[in-house]
């Protein structure tokens, strides 16, 4: 039997440019690598690992079921609070962004600036924006909230406007030749169709903000992360490993709800 | 003119749904102890500190800002490589498709998801306690985390090929890693690249807040600030890091956009 050769067109600028693409990455994570000093695990890192495996081992359970203020089902609670509020939020702020984006809604050349916008409110990290508002309404939940509000709308804002664009023209268009005015066009032609994906993405977020949540608190912007935070410094592990598992548990149980109403409204 | 009767769906499911979700929404408010009146009144506060911060910016602290957000770029380049680099293997292990193994994938999906739910920040602590502070601890910290992610998606994409390659090579008598070369790896790959990239971008905000807990970066020249209130310092760290990340993410994301 003959056998049969396939012939490949070698096109050299094609290869030039993937070798340089090879160079620039290779060397930009070389580059990385000279960068991170190792400087040595510390002397007392294996007892640091042992006191850390026992303390997972042995949760500190007098914590974990302390009902009061101070125990861990309350901050629990309040860190999904602050996800659920902070999410709400940021949905409802989300729309108009989202319509200041859409080129369809607005023409081309608002939408880039509204597109530009959304874009910078996600660069800003959720942290600095707590620390903001912690000088607003001082330490605490709210403070979490707002920071979670403010920032989620960079992603709400972007795949929201990214639904309306992709949406069927032709029921705005006839409400509109039926003489429809703006609030009509919006309430009742672009809401309705691209509400279920609104929702879908606002779960989505809302499982993000479960786990930014739980770091908010690291600055003082209420939630699991003060407590998480403080037992990781004291060393207290048993403290730490019980609020990390049960974290673990919220975060995923959350996460599996939420993901399958996703499956469902879509 | 008869009117034509209009059939509507049940309303009881819907307003139950509504009354469920306004009840979490206000409960949760209730219990967060959010004030919405409290927080108008005291925005001019936070106007004062946006003032302090950024009218103007100390731009003169720049040079000294240089060198940490370098490192930040250097932590998410090397926490990125590592995690995403291990990613491809367990991916093609966890991905029910190839090995037909419920005992393999099962425990090792149930780790990759509680990597993934362990925010970075903590994980980040975690390794300060252990290792001690400095970029180290940090780049541990990005890798597992980008592991989960990276190991994620790319497990997903390779669970949606499409079957047909497979089973043509099979068909020719090809072995599991004539498979994995031939058929799944070059239509994952792409992805899988996209998936890295990705990775990056959350890296480099992740690394730029790490330093909060001592694990490298500019976060910490951030703290440092913060805690001494030299608050048009920390407005030029902030202004630095968001032109970096948006310079970082538009590269990134034209790549992205041209990978898939």
């Amino acid at each position: 039997m003959e056998k049969i050769t396939i012939k490949k067109e070698t096109n050299y600028l094609h290869v030039a440019l993937r070798v340089f693409y090879y160079i620039v990455v290779f060397g930009l994570i070389f580059w990385g690598f000279k960068g991170i000093e190792y400087k040595g695990v510390m002397q007392s890192a294996s007892g640091a690992i042992n006191a850390l495996i026992k303390g997972f081992l042995n949760p500190d359970m007098e914590y974990a079921t302390n009902m009061t203020i101070d125990g861990l089902p309350n901050a629990i609670l309040e860190t999904i609070a602050i996800a659920i509020s902070g999410t709400f939020v940021s949905a409802i702020i989300s729309i108009p962004f989202a319509l200041l984006a859409s080129q369809n809604i607005v023409g081309s050349k608002v939408s880039k600036i509204g597109k530009l916008i959304v874009t910078m409110i996600r660069t800003f990290p959720e942290l600095i924006l707590a620390l903001i508002f912690i000088s607003v309404v001082g330490p605490g939940a709210p403070a979490g909230i707002l920071a979670l509000g403010i920032h989620s709308i960079g992603m709400l804002a972007k795949l929201f406007s990214e639904s309306i664009e992709s949406m069927d023209l032709g029921v705005k268009e006839a409400l509109e030749s039926c003489g429809g005015n703006y609030f009509e066009v919006l309430f009742r032609a672009v809401l309705p169709q691209v509400s279920p994906e609104l929702m879908s993405y606002t779960l989505y977020r809302f499982e993000i903000n479960m786990r930014a949540a739980s770091t908010l608190g690291l600055v003082g912007a209420g939630g699991i992360g003060a407590p998480l935070i403080f037992a990781i410094r004291t060393r207290s592990w048993s403290r730490a490993g019980v609020i990390i598992i049960v974290l673990v548990i919220t975060v995923s149980i959350i996460d599996q709800i939420s993901s399958r109403i996703r499956k469902r409204i879509v | 003119m008869d009117k034509i009767p209009v059939l509507k769906p049940k309303k009881l499911k819907r307003n139950l749904t509504i009354l469920t979700l306004l009840f979490l929404i206000v409960g949760s408010a209730w219990f967060a102890g959010f004030n919405f009146i409290e927080v108008m009144i005291n925005l001019g506060k936070g106007g004062r500190l946006l003032g302090r911060m950024f009218l103007p910016p100390d731009l003169s602290y720049l040079p000294n800002i240089v060198d940490p957000m370098t490192e930040t770029v250097r932590m998410a380049i090397v926490g990125t490589f590592i995690g995403a680099t291990l990613a491809l293997p367990i991916a093609v292990l966890t991905a029910n498709n190839f090995i037909k193994s419920k005992l393999l994938h099962g425990p090792l999906r149930i780790i990759l998801n509680i990597f993934r739910t362990i925010p970075a920040l903590v994980l980040a602590s975690l390794f300060v306690a252990v290792f001690g502070t400095g970029p180290f601890s940090g780049v541990i910290a990005l890798s597992i985390f980008t592991f989960g992610l990276v190991s994620k998606l790319t497990y997903e994409t390779i669970e949606a090929i499409d079957y047909g390659q497979v089973e043509a090579l099979m068909s020719l008598g090809a072995n599991k890693m004539n498979v994995l070369r031939y058929a799944i790896m070059p239509q994952i790959l792409p992805q899988y690249m996209s998936y890295t990239l990705y990775g990056f971008e959350v890296n480099i905000r992740a690394a730029a807040v790490l330093g909060y807990v001592g694990a490298g970066g500019i976060g910490q020249t951030f703290e440092y600030n913060l805690a001494w209130r030299n608050f048009d310092r920390v407005g030029t760290i902030i202004i630095f890091s968001f032109f970096i990340v948006l310079i970082i993410d538009l590269i990134s994301s034209s790549i992205r956009k041209r990978l898939v």
